[in-house]
């Protein structure tokens, strides 16, 4: 066996494979093989050449074809080399027809009296390769030509001949079902056939005659019993079977052909036999999905045994993966058995345990993508994580996008960034603490690219505090939400550090134009709220400050409506609180100038700031209530306290109110303008989804200036157009004037809008209560999810040497994608969670399986279990093989996964004590070995170097070999030109 | 049924070609071509569908054997992980055939490989799939072969009838 010397062929065809090799370019090779073919054609039509070397020259031929070009004229030698007495011409030669030539062919006439002539020849090579011919050959027309010698051919003493005589009826089947109909019965006697090979051949134009008619066949199920049993039984020759599997292919036939017919007589089978546990029960599954599709009757009959396959299927092997995966499919097209589908989604999560390295690999892809320099690709992927978004990534992916967001300049693109932030913080917040923090990043670096009600929803969190009832951790989070306002402003350059660096920061402050209005907003507002309370600023400090915020911004009126509120809260509370109120210069002159602005709404600030600082302490503690933000106060809707006025209007001889429906004349206008407010407010707040039942409206400026009479005189009520519109039209404007007169502060309403705000609760402490319960329950599912007992904790410690991925990365792809990388499993052997769901039942189940794997001794696990290698195995340090192996080749990964399969018994055992964690990591490990190396490759490379190891003379051959290669410039690229050296012992 | 078998290199040449049903050479050459483009990543799986190549429910299996792909194409009365055990007993067999296969066998003995793979697939159905067994066929034909300038004769205990 092995190779010929010098690959035993001519040096001409030596020369032009390797001048083809060397060939630089398709033109190049195009000109060598044009060479090549005038060469042929000559030679070929040389009546003078020898017939030896007909042969290679029909080789080229083939292989000239193969390359792309026409070898047609070369086609009639090869049909003439199929007469020829030779045997070796004449293989080559129906070799040469069949890839020629296709059935319909002009010279198929010339070779089917050759394949007559053949068939019955009594030289069973001869015979063979004319069968083959046969296969491929033989269009309808001429079956009847071969017909019988091929059916006379089914009795034929030599095995491999039956085999391909049953292929070649079932192909004319194929080609023309007519033809054999009659020739059934064969078939049936070839199922009983001694030789295995020719029994299995049989399944195949049975399977096909069965599915299009399986009445026929019922006699037949006794028969495909016992051969079933004769498989599982292993009556077979070893060589049949496959991974430890008795004779796989055999027993999927069967099962096809046997279970359609009678599934009870099967199931029997299956249970009798032990050993029918892992059968390539492929086909059978097809078609009993196929059978049991829209058939309830059927369907119910396949639970117990599709129950029983997926149950005791082993998926440590390609074909073990097989079988499960068409009992899922069967299952999925079975009439639906809840039992079954969960048995179903087990196996499929098997599948996901199999290979979580898979997934991992995507994970670090993701992040690859997220350091990739293209920009499309970026983008994606942050489409990517804010869809994959939950509460326990929020933190790592909305700190990724801020990332982002800073460094881009598209502002389009870094809107939707900071939309999506900031939606998917307020959806995912983990805590208060950290959305603000988020949100003031957010403002700092794109705030005016931020929809304003952003500004509003994190004003009225900090105003709500935590929700809690506690007041102490409120006001703490206030000062802290204050101080982290400050930071954030330090942040932007403004540095502002410690009260002996005011007056600089205060430069600072005015020489930094760059910080986003909405994120001004913020800061004045918190300044105003909560700039004082906690006693560590003066209020002349506070106050400085915003006035020099006002005067930075000349052209910015509603961060001057802001500054200007925020003073005069400031003084209120000063006011109240009984201190003297010093007003700095600067604000004087600030208020001065809002005086005489061309901004009513600043011009009204500032008069109601003006008034208020006339007023004495009471007065102004009962109109500005220190920290009652969220203070629910009761609204007099029907406005009684005007109840008095309007009488003595009417009185007066004034018109009394007509109500808007029925002002014909003017009810268009009042229409638009109520719809324009209704539209408005609907734009920017939605109040319908935050409809609260009962009118709530929190104390400040404008609605207490409305309500109470005395302070406000009733004209007033024109310019608070909100309020009187709030009390005369609609009632969606009463509820959008709850919410919009809470806060309101320059006439911008404002909601906090996580969507799980909807709900209508009435007050906002409890609503907040819920979104924290919700937000609980989601992490607790997803707690719930990953049950960290059952991720294997010694999993993969063989894998070490392949971790080539930086620690960062896999801890970001940990925490983005809750953890399914590698590395924490490995080297910290904490539990941890993992993103595909693995409940408990599914550990128990891991456990059921186990044992039954320990009763296999552990080389089994390889695929390719030659015995020489399975008693070399154990004595054998596997890791020193491991190291060995390592050096040896350069692909890493396929290395790794063989380690354990190697592992001898001490390994198991320790594997098998800590039983609750260890084993299901072991029942993932195989699977990971086989299937991320495709077949067990892993496994088969420490058989190789095992073998080398012990085979000298084999590595000397390969060493020739590489340099024969290497001369012969064939393969350029490869590194390794003995190619299975790696793969197969 | 198995469609077709494909062994190409990394570079996309064909080392072997052998479809089951009939293909002309410009339409092997066109598919060949667009199965070596549609080659993926390591990490990916490596069944693909490839219904626009050959019609519904064709799918095709790839493996990479160092400088070698291997393709089996089929449509949907096999199974995948079948075909890739399969396609592990065929390289397993010219692994047994020539001692530490390398591209360069293929090449050279393609009628051999071909000869093998014969044994294996025949007519689009798995014939054989004990590689021991095909070898052992093999091994006879490759005797009988270079028997000599063996003029066919009757073989005696051969004949059946």
């Amino acid at each position: 066996m092995g190779s010929q010397g010098g690959f035993g062929q001519s040096k001409e065809f030596l020369d032009l494979i390797k001048s083809i090799g060397e060939a630089r370019s398709k033109a190049e090779e195009d000109r060598i093989v044009l060479r090549e073919i005038e060469v042929l054609k000559a030679r070929l039509s040389d009546p003078n050449t020898p017939k030896f070397k007909l042969k290679e020259y029909i080789i080229r031929l083939l292989y000239v074809e193969m390359l792309g070009h026409d070898a047609s004229f070369g086609y009639i030698h090869a049909v003439k080399m199929t007469h020829d007495d030779n045997l070796l011409l004449k293989r080559t030669g129906y070799l040469a027809v069949t890839l020629f030539l296709n059935e319909d062919h002009d010279l198929i006439i010339l070779i089917v009296n050759t394949i007559q002539k053949d068939l019955k020849s009594d030289n069973f090579l001869v015979v063979c390769a004319a069968l083959n011919a046969v296969c491929r050959l033989i269009n309808e027309e001429t079956i009847p030509a071969v017909l019988p010698q091929v059916v006379e051919l089914l009795g034929h003493q030599k095995e491999a001949v039956r085999k391909k005589a049953v292929m070649a009826l079932h192909r004319f089947y194929q080609r023309a079902p007519g033809s054999v109909s009659h020739l059934i019965s064969n078939f049936r006697k070839r199922l009983c056939d001694n030789d295995p090979g020719v029994m299995g051949a049989t399944l195949c134009p049975l399977f096909d005659l069965i599915t299009i008619d399986a009445d026929k066949y019922k006699d037949l199920v006794v028969s495909f019993v016992n051969i079933l049993k004769q498989v599982a039984e292993r009556r077979l020759p070893k060589s049949y079977d496959y991974h430890q599997m008795p004779a796989p292919f055999i027993q999927a036939r069967i099962c096809m052909n046997g279970l359609e017919e009678n599934l009870t007589a099967l199931q029997n089978a299956y249970m009798d036999i032990p050993f029918f546990k892992e059968a390539g029960k492929i086909k059978l599954l097809k078609i009993l999905a196929l059978l049991g599709s829209g058939d309830k009757k059927a369907s119910e009959q396949m639970y117990t045994i599709l129950g029983d396959i997926m149950r005791k299927c082993d998926s440590t092997s390609n074909i073990g993966n097989a079988i499960l995966y068409e009992c899922v499919r069967c299952v999925s097209s079975l009439h639906p058995n809840p039992k079954l589908l969960e048995a179903a989604a087990d196996a499929i999560s098997k599948f996901l345990k199999i290979s979580p390295e898979i997934a991992e690999q995507h994970q670090l892809a993701v992040i690859d993508c997220l350091e990739d320099p293209d920009d499309t690709l970026k983008r994606k992927t942050f489409e990517l994580l804010y869809k994959m978004t939950k509460s326990s990534n929020v933190e790592v992916i909305v700190d990724r996008m801020i990332e982002y967001m800073i460094s881009i300049s598209d502002s389009h693109y870094k809107t939707e960034i900071a939309s999506r932030c900031v939606e998917l913080a307020e959806q995912f917040a983990p805590s208060n603490q950290w959305f603000i923090q988020t949100m003031n990043k957010v403002f700092e670096h794109a705030g005016d690219l931020v929809n304003a009600k952003v500004a509003h929803n994190l004003m009225r969190l900090i105003a709500e505090g935590f929700g809690e009832d506690d007041n102490t951790a409120d006001s703490q989070l206030r000062s802290s939400a204050t101080l982290k306002e400050k930071f954030a402003v330090q942040h932007a350059g403004l540095g502002h550090e410690k009260s002996s660096e005011r007056v600089e920061s205060y430069l600072r402050i005015m020489g930094e134009p760059k910080l986003p209005s909405a994120f001004l907003q913020v800061i004045c507002w918190v300044l105003g709220e909560y700039g004082t309370a906690d006693g560590k600023y003066s209020a002349s400090y506070i106050t400085g400050k915003l006035c020099d915020v006002a005067e930075a911004h000349p052209e910015d009126d509603t961060v001057k409506a802001y500054a200007v509120t925020a003073l005069m809260k400031i003084y209120s509370f000063e006011i109240a609180a009984g201190r003297t109120v010093d007003i700095l210069s600067e604000c004087q002159s600030l208020i001065e100038e809002m005086l005489a602005s061309h901004s009513t709404d600043l011009q009204q600030r500032a008069y109601e700031l003006q008034a208020i600082l006339n007023l004495d302490a009471q007065v102004v503690e009962k109109i500005m209530p220190v920290d009652s933000t969220c203070d629910d106060i009761e609204i007099d809707k029907s406005l009684s306290f005007l109840d008095g006025y309007v009488r003595q209007s009417l009185e007066n001889g004034a018109q009394p109110y007509i109500p808007e429906s029925e002002r014909s004349g003017m009810s268009n206008i009042s229409d638009f303008k109520s719809h324009e407010d209704h539209e408005s407010s609907t734009h920017a707040l939605r109040f319908e989804a935050y409809e609260l039942p009962k009118p709530s409206l929190p104390p400040n400026v404008p609605p207490v200036l409305a309500s109470s009479t005395e302070l406000v005189p009733v004209p007033e009520l024109s310019y608070v157009s909100d309020i009187l519109q709030s009390a005369t039209s609609a009632p969606h404007a009463s509820d959008a004037g709850s919410s919009a007169l809470k806060l309101r502060l320059d006439g911008v309403q404002k909601k906090w809008g996580r969507p799980t705000y909807s709900s209508s609760t009435p007050s906002t402490s409890s609503t907040d209560n819920i979104v924290k319960i919700q937000s609980e329950t989601t992490q607790r599912d997803s707690v719930g999810n990953s049950d960290p007992k059952t991720r294997d904790v010694s999993y993969n410690s063989k894998k070490q040497q392949a971790v080539e991925i930086s620690p960062e990365k896999q801890k970001l792809a940990a925490s983005l994608f809750g953890g399914a990388s590698k590395s924490e499993g490995r080297h910290q052997k904490t539990p941890k969670p993992q993103n595909h769901t693995s409940d408990k039942s599914r550990a128990a189940k891991a456990v059921d399986i186990a044992p039954v794997k320990t009763s296999q001794p552990p080389p089994d696990l390889l695929d390719l279990g030659e015995p020489s290698i399975t008693t070399g195995g154990p004595t054998i340090d596997p890791f020193k093989q491991l190291e060995g192996l390592l050096e040896l080749t350069q692909d890493a990964t396929p290395v790794s996964g063989g380690g354990v399969g190697t592992a001898d018994a001490s390994d198991f055992s320790s594997l098998f004590a800590n039983m609750s964690v260890s084993v299901p990591s072991y029942g993932v490990d195989n699977p990971v070995s086989d299937v991320i190396n495709g077949n067990g490759l892993g496994g088969s490379t420490v058989e190789s170097s095992v073998q080398q190891m012990s085979k000298g003379p084999n590595l000397k051959e390969a060493l020739e070999k590489d340099a024969l290669v290497r001369q012969m410039g064939v393969t350029p690229l490869s590194q390794n030109p003995n190619l299975f050296k790696d793969l197969l012992g | 049924m198995i469609r077709g078998v494909i062994i190409m290199n990394d570079q996309g040449k064909p080392r072997l070609v052998k479809f089951y049903e009939f293909q002309p050479v410009e339409k092997q050459q066109e598919l060949v071509r667009s199965i070596y483009r549609s080659r993926r990543a390591e990490n990916v799986s490596n069944f693909v569908k490839v219904d626009s190549l050959f019609g519904p429910d064709v799918r095709l299996v790839y493996k990479t054997f160092a400088t070698l792909y291997f393709v089996f194409i089929f449509d949907n009365s096999e199974n995948e992980l079948a075909m890739l055990d399969l396609m592990q007993v065929f390289v397993e067999t010219l692994d047994k055939c020539f001692s530490n296969v390398c591209e360069l066998d293929v090449v050279f003995n393609f009628k051999k490989v071909h000869t093998i793979l014969d044994e294996i697939i025949l007519g689009g159905q798995v014939l054989e799939t004990s590689s021991s067994e095909v070898v052992k066929a093999v091994e006879e034909i490759s005797k009988m072969e270079s028997n000599g300038n063996s003029i066919i004769s009757s073989i005696p205990g051969w004949q059946g009838r």
